[in-house]
């Protein structure tokens, strides 16, 4: 609400795609010629229209031992979002920037491997040929079967703005940061449960071996060891002294310092049962050798029963055997929960960079204003914690029979947690939904890819052709360094340096500049340590949005996708990675196939997973592919409208059923307007941070109120009831229009304290005293049943605490409206179209109405005496004279100020954990019956 | 309004007028409460309320819980658990011994035969009497014998240490309805139609004993008496079913006055013989009685008459003050009046003089009794026919209270702090003066401001 709104929304493409849509399209001889990279959508003003992806995404690679450098999935997990961009070719280039790496071996003076745990390496790479630049997080995962134990991998955000890496450089470290510790825990896990498999068979190898050796002995008398004989002794020393070297990599791996994840606010999981279960370990890692105590401790009892192999000699170093994948390394549940984390950050910080900082700006000033923000703002989403940890709880695990920990954690005594988190693995779902219905847009921006595609070719593939051995174009722009300032380099000075939203943030970093080979770090940051709380606190939470209904509409048919479903479409991915595994095995040293063609494989992979969804958008593929042969870039256009339709249906049906209350009256204008700002490609949505669902009610709420205020006359009285806590009761017999008018409605209510805004959509039954100390602003049905006369009965009889907005009959009956406030906030004349700019405006408006609201209500001497003896009439003098010459209020606006007041002091006086009673405050003064 | 409501045309006077109620409107400049607060927590009809000092009082009703309310915050103290039944009678009890601190007792007698005497502070249960025959209907605490007195087939006292130290033979099945304590020593209970004078006397062998005895019973009234209250140290007054009231004298038991056709023609000699009819002996019924110095207010049916002692007539009325049966009035010190009735709501009036000129005629009750209109101000003049020369008073209706959706049972008039109301819809309304709650929140914001140390200057 502070931020400009106009300015920003220029940026935004939604909107006008909203505008195009809403007028038939010119007839082709009379259109003018697009931008010629821009295919439908395409905006002339984004920066990135060189660069070959159309879409920021997250990209993971691995620098696999048998391939060398090689993407392994990316987020959002379609192949039109890289387009033509070489991941290949950039996962090299991120794969060879030096990090710091993690030495794992024999140390020098030391008898056992050891494993560092190191710190994740942070850097900022641009190429600024292939227009990319990329925040790469390194990260190293234990591997028992890697070379040296560890397995390096990064993940990349790649964005064409350059801007927007470096300015979101702390934010994106610290979300990265936050994935990178749930795949590490994941992995620690996999890790110790390898290791002690790993041991059991070593121990099963002892055994054989001592037997046999002791057979050997027994059968031999002659008094000289044969050759086989001191051979297996041999053997049987050489596993002994693996099963030590194990045991201590075990005893390592569970020492892991725990407080790094207390630290950080995101716990994979619960820090104290981890540590529980660490010292369990290592209290029975003594007994590991045994294997007769082994079967009865707790650790082993609940675990699918694992039969201990032989291991031959000198297996240790085979090559030739398939490396796990990386679900493998980290077990299932938190790959799956690193993957809901990336997609969460794809989310975050889509859009465009200017969006995503004003968005910054006002919640953090918003958050200082913590008296007053309660009454107007979305305060849960102020104060939002890190989301509950999305467990998927056990019983996402619990398909997985191979998994230890499941089991484990089922029996062990921190059931409670799993339970709570089952629950919130549920609502995590739509997260990877949200991804698939956009995914699902891609017919409809394939043609820009396309288009661009095919344009772009020629020099596209001598640049490959170019770069590849030289990696001149590939420039470190940042890079993880504590301790050192900031300054810009020449060649960048030219960047705007935009302030840092938050005020204690700093820029510490230093600047390297590495000439020979025009590699460049621009920038470094703070390792992760010093980054301030604040950021770690502003992580947004996307849960709020719920499993799909069914939508018959268009006769296309959701099935509610619940956790086995994601996870089948996880197995896919997996699956198909172990394809390419296997098939890597097989033929080291040549190239992995996987990503050589990576369009069509990438674009296929979802629809593998979930045919039904992706029904509709599906036959078009063919056809524009078809198309894009001989047709003008903006013929498509037409082609592609027919998917977009069944799109936006699709969406609507989808998302806006589902959320229930929110609004489902909304006509065919604000769906398109709705399905444009999810489809549209660069500069997509609402950067913020935060649901992307409370954007859309916004902005859906922006829109019915400013139809509202059109339409009625009268809407000043009613926003006026609203604004001085008078309950407005919207009474009708359609309940789709009475919710939409409540939905209206709704953004002029203040909130009463920090819980839900005081808003009932839809009450069937009459209304009671108690309802208008709850609500202030209710949908009622009026029916003709005895019921209904009593629900009437009920209205008139409490008519004195109740405004009625009547929607059937169209009229309003409330107290008179004097005052100028409303009509500046709903002028119905407003040059105003879009419904998030009226949303905004209001904001504005009605904080303006909140700093006066405090300004009156924190004042001393407006409220009390200034001296012992003042008569109480001065000082109602002095508080009428500050409303009415200092605020500059007219008539009832000192009453919407006095309530505003009130609800601040009431708030502020509130002892924190104590609700506090409701209390109803209400005048005597006469209604007045308007009608259109 | 509800006219509205359903047909969607507007009606100016909207249900008012064909209800011979007077109306006050949604305007009411004089009315202080402008904010209220919901109590809950009775699971059933709230029937008493009673004050137990400057900032509490206790509620009780059929659910045969006892609930401690602060009036200030509306914060609920403490929940008394004991009685399995409703609870017929309550009364507080404060003792300020020398000997010990002063304790708050309230003393709750139920259907179920027992009386418990309960500590407010800590809301334990002090003792519980389980040995009546019948159910106790009213509890009369005598503070200056320090004793109290539970009423129900027959008449038993108590002192403060719950022994039973005398206790009448059985009087009747119906029970004692009604107690009031009257000078020397005396009570008047009121039993069916009859009113018995009690004298209690200390017995000749003990210091303790005590001794009760019949002095009196006056038969004066032809139905039950429903209500009885002390004016002064001279006189009582109790009212029938019928709508009689009578002035006692206190010291003689002789009756000093009487007034039995509140409703009659006498009074107002135009009213139509049919609404005369029409009226039922509910409607006439002495519901409830109360008093200051110079008059005494009842509440007969749905009217309120103002009646005064030394006139020995009624000098104001309201004959329809609600739709329904008023059920509780108490007289303000601010010459207001406020009345609850089983319709649900509670109102205030005032009683004004009217200035009149002794010529002009007396306006007939013709008006009040069809409401004309908004001739409130006419119809107001409710007023009987009087002499020249002495003044006219009329009851002006100041406001009324709307937030109960059934009778209202009862109400407790705490001074600034504000007016309880309990009721069948199970809940206790706390009314109180916007105004002054507004500046009181003030006060807390800058002190809490205060204590935090916000005043200062940040640098």
């Amino acid at each position: 609400m502070i931020s400009a709104p106009d300015v920003v929304a220029f940026t935004r493409e939604e909107e006008l795609e909203d505008d195009l849509y809403r007028e038939p399209p010119l007839p082709e001889e009379y259109s003018v010629p697009l931008f010629p990279f821009a295919g439908q959508g395409a905006n002339p003003w984004a920066k990135v229209a060189g660069s070959k992806f159309t879409r920021d995404f997250i990209l993971i690679s691995e620098f696999s031992e048998q391939v060398g450098p090689q993407p392994l999935l990316t987020i959002p997990d379609d192949a039109k979002v890289s387009g033509t961009f070489d991941l290949n070719y950039f996962s090299l280039r991120i794969m060879s920037v030096d990090y710091q790496a993690s030495f794992v071996g024999h140390p020098p003076g030391s008898a056992y491997p050891k494993l560092n745990f190191v710190e994740d390496s942070k850097v900022v790479l641009g190429d600024s040929k292939e227009g990319a630049f990329a925040y790469v997080h390194h990260l190293t995962l234990y591997d028992l079967e890697a070379r040296g134990f560890v397995r390096p991998f990064c993940m990349a955000y790649i964005s064409a703005d350059e801007h927007k890496i470096m300015q979101q450089f702390q934010e994106l470290s610290a979300e990265f940061s936050k994935a990178s510790e749930c795949l590490k825990t994941g992995n620690r896990k996999a890790f110790a449960n390898e290791l002690e498999k790993k041991l059991k068979d070593l121990d099963y190898t002892r055994t054989v071996l001592h037997n046999e050796t002791e057979q050997q002995k027994k059968a031999n008398d002659k008094g000289y060891y044969t050759t086989q004989a001191i051979e297996k002794a041999n053997e049987l020393a050489s596993v002994e002294k693996s099963i030590i070297e194990h045991q201590d990599l075990l005893r390592q791996i569970r020492s892991y310092p725990y407080r790094k994840l207390k630290e950080s606010e995101f716990h994979p999981y619960e820090p104290e049962c981890a540590l529980d279960r660490a010292d369990m370990g290592s209290d029975q890692d003594p007994t590991a050798s045994d294997p007769a105590e082994l079967g009865e401790t707790h650790l082993y009892t609940h675990m699918p029963s694992y039969t201990p192999k032989l291991i031959k000699a000198k297996s240790a170093k085979c090559f030739d055997k398939k490396l796990k994948t990386l679900k493998e390394l980290c077990d299932v549940y938190f790959f799956t929960q690193t993957l809901d984390q990336l997609h969460h950050i794809e989310r975050t910080f889509r859009g465009d960079v200017c969006y995503l900082l004003t968005e910054q700006i006002s919640r953090a000033l918003l958050k200082q204003q913590s008296v007053t923000n309660f009454l107007f703002e979305d305060v849960s989403f102020l104060d939002e914690k890190p989301p509950e940890k999305q467990y998927r709880g056990c019983q996402g695990l619990g398909q997985d029979t191979t998994d230890e920990k499941c089991s484990e954690e089922s029996l062990a005594p921190k059931v409670v947690i799993s339970l709570g988190s089952y629950k919130s693995s549920v609502e995590c779902v739509p997260i990877k939904m949200e991804q698939e219905v956009e995914d699902s847009e891609e017919p409809k921006m394939s043609e820009s890819v396309m288009s661009e595609h095919q344009e772009n070719l020629d020099y596209l593939d001598a640049d490959i052709k170019g770069s590849i051995s030289s990696g001149e174009s590939i420039e470190v722009l940042g890079t993880e360094k504590s301790g050192s300032g900031l300054t810009k380099s020449e060649s960048q000075a030219s960047l705007p340096v935009i302030p840092s939203p938050q005020a204690g943030r700093s820029k510490v970093g230093s600047r390297r500049t590495v000439s020979e080979d025009s590699i460049e770090v621009l920038s470094t940051c703070p390792s992760e340590s010093l980054i301030p709380e604040d950021f770690k606190a502003s992580y947004p939470s996307a849960i709020n949005e719920e499993p799909y209904v069914d939508d018959d509409e268009g006769g296309l048919r959701f099935t509610p996708r619940l956790n086995p479903g994601v996870d089948e479409g996880q197995d896919d991915v997996s699956k198909q990675e172990s394809l390419v595994q296997v098939d890597a095995a097989c033929c080291i040293g040549k190239e992995s196939p996987s990503f050589l063609e990576p369009l069509p494989e990438l674009g296929q992979k979802p629809c593998e997973a979930d045919g039904v969804v992706r029904i509709p958008p599906q036959p078009y593929r063919p056809a524009e592919q078809g198309l894009r042969g001989g047709f003008p870039s903006h013929e498509g256009l037409s082609g592609g409208l027919l998917p977009y339709e069944l799109d936006s249906r699709y969406l609507t049906g989808s998302r806006e059923v589902s959320k229930s209350s929110l609004d489902e009256c909304s006509d065919s204008t604000s769906y398109i307007s709705s399905a444009a700002s999810t489809c549209s490609d660069r500069t997509p949505s609402p950067a913020h941070l935060a649901c992307a669902a409370g954007e859309r009610h916004r902005k859906r709420a922006g829109q019915n109120a400013l139809r509202f205020i059109r339409q009625y006359p009268f809407a000043h009285p009613a926003i006026y009831s609203l604004l001085s806590g008078r309950t407005l009761v919207v009474l009708g017999e359609d309940e789709a229009m009475v919710k939409k008018l409540v939905t209206a409605l709704s953004i002029f209510v203040p909130n009463c304290g920090v819980y839900a805004k005081p808003v009932k959509h839809w009450v069937t039954s009459p209304l009671h005293l108690v309802d208008f100390q709850k609500w202030k602003l209710i949908g009622l049905q009026r029916t003709v049943s005895p019921a209904g006369v009593n629900v009437l009965h009920a209205l008139s009889r409490y008519s004195r605490y109740l405004s009625i907005l009547d929607a059937d009959s169209k009229t309003l009956r409330c107290p008179l409206y004097k005052g100028t406030v409303v009509a500046r906030l709903a002028d119905h004349r407003t040059q105003i179209k879009r419904g998030s700019t009226y949303y905004m405006h209001v904001q504005s408006i009605l904080t303006q109405l909140c700093s006066k609201a405090f300004l009156f209500a924190f004042c001393h001497h407006l409220h009390l005496p200034i001296s012992e003896r003042e008569p109480e009439e001065s000082v109602v003098n002095r508080r009428i004279n500050f409303l009415k010459l200092q605020l500059g209020l007219a008539n009832e606006d000192i009453k919407i100020v006095q309530y505003l007041a009130e609800l601040l002091k009431l708030h502020y006086i509130q002892e924190p954990g104590q609700g506090g009673n409701p209390l109803l405050r209400f005048d005597y003064v006469p209604s007045f019956l308007y009608k259109i | 309004m509800l006219r509205w409501l359903i047909g969607g045309g507007r009606e100016p006077q909207g249900l008012a007028e064909k209800s011979s109620v007077q109306t006050i409107g949604e305007e009411q400049i004089q009315n202080p409460y402008t904010e209220l607060l919901v109590l809950k927590g009775h699971q059933d009809i709230v029937r008493f309320l009673v004050q137990i000092d400057d900032y509490r009082f206790a509620s009780a009703g059929d659910d045969g819980i006892i609930f401690l309310w602060n009036a200030q915050t509306g914060e609920k103290l403490c929940e008394l658990h004991g009685h399995t039944h409703k609870i017929t009678a309550i009364a507080p009890f404060s003792s300020s011994d020398d000997t010990e601190e002063k304790t708050d007792l309230i003393i709750t007698a139920s259907a179920d035969r027992t009386v418990i005497v309960w500590d407010c502070t800590s809301g334990r249960q002090v003792r519980k009497v389980s040995c009546f025959h019948s159910t106790v209907k009213c509890l009369t605490v005598l503070q200056r014998l320090n004793v109290w007195l539970s009423g129900g087939s027959d008449l038993c006292v108590w002192n403060r240490k719950l022994d039973l130290l005398c206790k009448t033979s059985h009087l009747t099945d119906a029970g004692i309805s009604a107690l009031v304590e009257l000078p020397k020593n005396c009570v008047a209970a009121a039993v069916g139609k009859e009113l018995i004078i009690f004298r209690l006397s200390a017995s000749n062998n003990g210091s303790e004993g005590w001794n009760v005895l019949e002095v009196k019973r006056l038969v004066d009234h032809q139905d039950n008496i429903s209500s009885l209250v002390s004016v002064n140290d001279l006189t009582f007054v109790t009212g029938s079913h019928v709508g009689e009231l009578i002035v006692w004298d206190a010291l003689d038991w002789t009756k000093q006055a009487s007034e039995c056709n509140f409703w009659d023609s006498s009074v107002h000699p135009d009213v139509q013989p049919e609404i005369k009819l029409s009226q039922s002996p509910n409607e006439t019924s002495v519901q409830h009685l109360t008093s200051d110095e110079e008059c005494v207010f009842a509440a007969v049916g749905k009217g309120i008459y103002v009646y005064n002692l030394q006139m020995k007539r009624v000098i104001a009325c309201q004959r329809t003050a609600h739709d329904s049966s008023v059920l509780h009035i108490e007289k303000l010190p601010n010459r207001q009046l406020i009345s609850c009735s089983e319709d649900g709501s509670v109102r205030i009036w005032e009683l004004r003089e009217k200035q009149q000129l002794p010529a002009e005629p007396v306006p007939t009750g013709f008006f009040n009794m069809w409401g004309f209109g908004r001739a409130s101000k006419q119809a107001n003049q409710a007023a009987k026919k009087m002499q020249e020369n002495t003044p006219m008073y009329f009851l002006e209706l100041v406001g009324d209270l709307i937030g109960h959706s059934s009778a209202v049972q009862m109400f407790l008039y705490f001074g600034e702090l504000g007016l309880a109301t309990c009721s069948a819809d199970h809940l206790i309304i706390l009314w109180k003066d916007g105004e002054r709650e507004s500046s009181l929140r003030s006060l807390a914001l800058f002190k809490k401001l205060a204590q935090n140390g916000d005043l200062q200057l940040r640098l």
